[in-house]
């Protein structure tokens, strides 16, 4: 009975998509010839983006097809590197456009943002110099999510500082509330590193020397990052280091956490999942991100999603895979209010929703966009190998920072980037 | 067999192995020798959704020509093996020099990746390769010793681990040893500590792994020496009953000394096996606490710049490390095959 209902929704869900996206792509989107094939990450902002313009490539009747995967980052320098390439178009964010640009796959898309791009706002437009090399559709940033009737129960403010959110803190497991109120995407990895950045850039901390690639995260911006870090730990369920984004999110959903950093993308949908609790669901609210130890620019990162088309394609292929991508993310598709939730659109006509206040704050206080440099994701690397050890009390913030430095630096000189 | 018989009977295996085995091993070999080309590097003025800045890009142009002129990229002999990444023998030194007792020397030591690797993954396979061989072998005596309507099922059962995919049965195992899971409540009732938890403990995360470990692989012993069993003498278990032989002294006696070269097959496959740890690690989500070698390798190739000379270095290691292991048996067979009568 579940199944054949689940079986139900699932095919009303498909005519939906497909009834919605026919409605703008019927004509084909302007596409005569081609072949479309996107690769890209696996969230609901992204599935519509690419939806929508396979749609149009199938409404042309050309070759189209989307692949889109959590993984999407190991296969899609390699599925654009051959000559032609089989993906056409790589769906990224700023972190990972690098390594796209790194190995020089990404076609320039001025002359068809010129012939074909009027619907395009400025701001969305990457350019590396002269070049512009992706079109961003949505913004991103990591902020507080909080349980309002908690904080409200002892007559708290959600807290602007991160000073304040350890005071609060304390305050809910001194009234015996919540055992370990805190959450964080903490696992040894990429989210350390993440939550690291977050917390250095409030410091003031820049992770290289200016104009250069050597490290400068062994300063006292990045002590006290650290020393921060391990103070919230305290507030943390003990297991923290294994947990990712997703733990957390499960955490926040079980009741166990109040207050969190948490991204603007999953905080939209977080207590959408099946079996939250009333009281949960009821508590939860949204605010900008913090800063940290007196500073004013957010202790966070801006992120932006955006497309890419390949570089070994025909012109054929690239036009093709521009009209549709264009019209994956025009105006049109933001008439579904479903497809508005799903993410901050930088789309000409977006409204931002109740979900999208965190990210909106986070770019209104000047939250540094996430530093894309070419050799930043060796130092991202660096960080969540070497920070666990002082997370898990093994070793000193100097030592581990200096650790950092050496990993980066062997990696940089393997890379090419360092003497 | 004749010599040309034999040539013509052994290509397509000779085939087959230089294409899978060879050719992979000399890709690895050289890439580990080789760097990418130092990066041209300029400064552009970049735009976006947030604003313009002047940054750093790399000059594809002056890139590709490098690349042009040699396609391998920078020969870097052995300085990849020797960095801070791998044998880190410049970090070693210094240690040695500089540090006054032996615990600081072993703890600088000890937090270089590679040697950090190398501390969990030999720890890993010495303690689950006989743990496993004396577990599977006490259940292939059990399961031998029931009633034949019985054994299928016990057979299936016993089969289990082996059959579950392993990142699966890591990740079984991860949420039951959760300070709210089924085993991490029942371990903390039997500590008498409510706050225990054995994922934020280096210890208690080693051990689970190695639990893991011993509990994924036991099977594959099992199999092996239930079917050894089935080919044990009846004659000389029956004389040794009659002069008085104890169960025990029948195992003792008369069925190792005849599983024993199956012993020495389980051993060689289980450390092999064992030295290449890697899944439970990903399904514990237990880097900081542990890593190894095969871990290294899947990090250096992961992150958002891939590191492909790294990674081939960290695999000849492993390689490397996997044929010392071996090597007294190899030596051994060796040694069999000189001293045969020609």
């Amino acid at each position: 009975m579940y199944m054949k209902s689940f079986a139900l929704a699932g095919a009303a869900a498909l005519m939906a998509t497909t009834a919605f996206a026919g409605g703008h792509t019927a004509d084909g989107c302007g596409i005569e010839s081609g072949r479309i094939s996107i690769v890209g990450n696996e969230f609901p902002a992204i599935q519509t983006v690419g939806g929508t313009a396979v749609s149009c490539g199938e409404a042309a009747g050309i070759e189209a097809r989307s692949n889109l995967t959590a993984d999407h980052q190991q296969i899609n320098v390699d599925g654009m590197a051959g000559d032609p390439a089989e993906y056409t178009s790589a769906i990224i964010a700023n972190s990972s456009i690098v390594a796209l640009i790194n190995e020089d796959v990404i076609r320039p898309l001025n002359d068809l943002v010129e012939a074909y791009g009027q619907g395009l706002q400025p701001n969305q437009l990457i350019r590396v110099g002269d070049d512009i090399l992706a079109v961003a559709f949505m913004a991103n940033a990591q902020h507080l999510v909080y349980r309002a009737d908690v904080l409200d129960e002892l007559g708290l403010e959600p807290p602007a500082t991160y000073e304040a959110m350890l005071e609060a803190a304390e305050a809910i497991r001194a009234a015996g509330i919540m055992e370990n109120p805190v959450g964080g995407a903490y696992a040894a990895g990429w989210n350390l590193a993440q939550e690291f950045n977050n917390m250095f850039l409030g410091y003031g901390g820049t992770h290289f020397v200016p104009g250069t690639a050597e490290p400068n995260v062994n300063s006292e911006a990045g002590i006290n990052a650290l020393n921060m870090m391990k103070a919230l730990s305290e507030y943390m369920n003990p297991d923290f280091l294994t947990h990712d984004s997703n733990a957390t999110s499960a955490e926040f959903r079980a009741g166990n956490v109040a207050l969190m950093n948490m991204w603007g993308s999953r905080a939209a949908v977080l207590t959408d999942a099946e079996g939250t609790p009333q009281e949960v669901i009821d508590g939860f609210a949204i605010a900008g991100p913090m800063t940290v130890g007196g500073g004013t620019i957010p202790a966070s990162t801006l992120w932006w999603d955006g497309w890419t088309v390949a570089k070994n394609i025909s012109d054929e292929d690239a036009e093709a895979t521009f009209k549709a991508l264009v019209q994956g993310i025009s105006p049109a598709i933001l008439a579904d209010d479903e497809v508005a939730k799903q993410a901050v659109w930088l789309i000409d006509g977006y409204e931002p929703t109740e979900a999208a206040v965190g990210v909106f704050a986070a770019a209104e206080m000047g939250t540094i966009p996430y530093p894309y440099l070419p050799f930043m994701g060796l130092m991202h690397t660096a960080l969540g190998n070497e920070l666990a050890d002082f997370m898990a009390g093994r070793e000193s913030a100097e030592q581990a920072l200096a650790d950092v430095e050496a990993a980066y630096t062997a990696a940089a000189r393997e890379q090419g980037f360092l003497e | 067999m004749k010599h040309r018989t034999f040539f013509w009977f052994f290509l397509p295996t000779a085939l087959a192995m230089l294409v899978f085995i060879a050719a992979p091993i000399v890709s690895v070999v050289t890439q580990s020798f080789f760097l990418p080309h130092e990066a041209v590097l300029i400064e552009t003025e970049n735009c976006g959704p947030f604003g313009c800045n002047t940054s750093i890009t790399i000059d594809q142009e002056a890139t590709a020509e490098l690349w042009e002129e040699a396609p391998l990229g920078r020969f870097a002999g052995f300085d990849i093996y020797l960095d801070r990444g791998h044998l880190a023998t410049a970090e070693i030194g210094q240690a040695w020099t500089t540090s006054e007792s032996w615990s600081e020397f072993w703890s600088i030591v000890f937090n270089l990746p590679f040697y950090r690797a190398l501390a969990f993954t030999l720890t890993y396979t010495f303690v689950c390769t006989p743990a496993l061989i004396a577990l599977g072998f006490a259940i292939a005596v059990a399961v031998n010793s029931l009633h034949r309507h019985l054994r299928g099922l016990m057979i299936f059962f016993s089969l289990l681990p082996m059959i579950v995919t392993p990142l699966v049965g890591s990740l079984i195992l991860f949420w039951m040893i959760d300070a709210r899971g089924v085993l991490g409540n029942f371990i903390q009732y039997l500590a008498d500590d409510p706050d225990l938890s054995l994922k934020a403990s280096t210890p208690l995360m080693w051990i689970s792994l190695i639990v893991y470990g011993i509990w994924s692989s036991a099977p594959f012993a099992f199999v092996v020496f239930y079917a050894g069993l089935q080919t044990v003498p009846q004659d000389t278990l029956e004389s040794s009953m009659i002069d008085g032989a104890t169960r025990w002294q029948q195992i003792r006696y008369v069925t190792i000394p005849h599983l024993m070269p199956l012993v020495t097959f389980v051993a060689l496959i289980q450390l092999m096996d064992n030295f290449r740890v890697f899944e439970p690690i990903i399904g514990f989500t237990a880097a900081a606490h542990a890593t190894s070698l095969s871990w290294i390798i899947f990090n250096d190739l992961g992150g958002e710049t891939r590191q492909l000379s790294a990674a081939a270095t960290t695999s000849v290691l492993t390689i490397l490390g996997v044929a010392i292991l071996l090597s007294p048996v190899l030596i051994r067979t060796w040694r069999d095959f000189r001293g045969r009568p020609a």
